[in-house]
């Protein structure tokens, strides 16, 4: 067992964690933070995708003892401060771009961080960035075009498929 | 997983030492060492992470113009910061896996781990490039020596890779869907003294040198240059995502790509 310390959602955490422990086991076992789904536990499916130090990383394939003195932000972290949607949640909202939502944590901390690093992406950047994120639900397009529309581009133009 | 102890040291040295003691195993990035622990093909009882090392982390132009990578170096951070060094390398970095995996992976462990179908060796050894460890410095023409082999001792660690920078270079890569690696990849870089022509994901041997290519680019770098050229079916791959034989005629169509890309 070590200790660790690290800021998630804001707040300190200081656990003592096993040498194999997940960080996906970190967050919902111990801290009950079950927002961060675990789809595959292969480092496939991105459902269980954070932010660590700003940067998206899937939560199966790091070691919670890695993480210490990081700041991690999960799905829980992303609802603005008077706990209404942010503008990427409340899009996948608008647009239904979930159905069975199993993958939307994933979805929307990737959208998080896409959006972060190019603002207005295209649709193909959209797609191209959602590589690592499996939906077995939408089809994908409405996803898609949540992003697109919370990026602040129209999207009226993109036909329901 | 089995059960281990991690330790997360902060110095090369320390790193080095805590790889002394029995069966302990480095920690990259983990995209591969992890999903190989869950499946108990590894059973190491120490894992050494090499995240917390701020001395293996950056990109640097050396004074001679080689460009230094350091072995925890991720690979998004390549794509980013190589880009106005060594266009070729860093758009290899920016296509490995998806964005997740390359804020987590590094070029140490994929040069480490040598899988047959991963990207880096293949602009490793199409580049000439020096693997630097915490001992010595080794040709990359020697350190690959097969399917998840290479040179590298128990408990050695690369610090860093240096990139002798090509006048131009491509990659292409035909990509296996599901898994994001190199069905076949071909990565083609130009130097003044000759043209360099590495294959990834194709050889049983792991990444090869495609030398007959080399010399025809040589003379003539564009992709009607290696028109004429194949390489034998004997000893490639052949599994369910493609046989031998199709493999070896992607090795031309990929390096026909790779040239017709290379800036």
């Amino acid at each position: 067992m070590a200790e660790v310390t690290m800021t998630v959602n804001g707040k300190s955490v200081t656990k003592s964690v096993k040498g194999n422990t997940l960080m996906t086991e970190f967050l919902r076992d111990e801290l009950r933070l079950t927002g961060t789904h675990v789809g595959c536990d292969t480092s496939q499916c991105g459902a269980c995708n954070i932010h660590v130090n700003g940067n998206l990383v899937k939560a199966c394939t790091m070691f919670a003892g890695e993480a210490d003195g990081a700041e991690i932000s999960t799905i829980e972290g992303q609802a603005n401060a008077d706990g209404s949607l942010n503008v990427i949640q409340q899009a996948f909202q608008d647009h239904h771009g979930l159905q069975c939502g199993f993958c939307t944590p994933g979805m929307v901390m990737a959208a998080a961080s896409l959006l972060k690093e190019n603002p207005k992406p295209t649709e193909a950047e959209v797609r191209d960035y959602l590589e690592g994120n499996i939906c077995r639900c939408t089809g994908y397009h409405n996803i898609v075009k949540a992003i697109l529309a919370a990026s602040g581009q129209d999207v009226s133009g993109i036909a329901a498929e | 997983m089995y059960s281990f102890d991690m330790v997360r040291p902060t110095s090369v040295a320390d790193a080095v030492s805590a790889l002394g003691q029995d069966e302990a195993q480095a920690l990259g990035g983990g995209q591969t060492l992890i999903p190989t622990l869950k499946q108990r093909l590894a059973m190491p009882s120490v894992l050494v992470s090499l995240s917390g090392i701020d001395e293996l982390k950056g990109v640097c132009r050396e004074d001679n113009g080689d460009l230094s990578i350091g072995g925890g170096t991720t690979h998004a951070t390549v794509a980013a910061e190589a880009a106005a060094h060594y266009p070729g390398l860093a758009s290899l970095a920016g296509g490995i896996g998806d964005p997740a995996v390359r804020n987590r992976g590094t070029i140490g462990g994929s040069l480490a781990n040598n899988d047959p179908s991963a990207c880096y060796p293949a602009a490793a050894l199409g580049s000439g490039a020096t693997i630097v460890t915490n001992t010595r410095e080794i040709a990359a023409d020697d350190y690959f020596q097969g399917m998840f082999t290479t040179a590298l001792e128990e408990g050695e660690i690369i610090t860093s890779v240096r990139f002798p920078v090509p006048e131009a270079a491509g990659y292409a890569k035909f990509e296996q869907p599901a898994s994001r690696f190199a069905l076949t990849a071909v990565y083609v870089a130009k130097y003044a003294d000759g043209v360099r022509v590495a294959v990834t994901g194709a050889s049983e041997n792991g990444v090869f040198r495609w030398t007959e290519a080399e010399q025809a680019l040589s003379s003539n770098f564009s992709p009607d240059a290696v028109a004429g050229l194949s390489v034998p079916a004997d000893g490639m791959i052949s599994d369910l995502h493609g046989t031998a034989a199709y493999r070896a005629h992607l090795v031309g169509v990929m390096t026909k790509r790779a040239v017709a890309a290379a800036s």
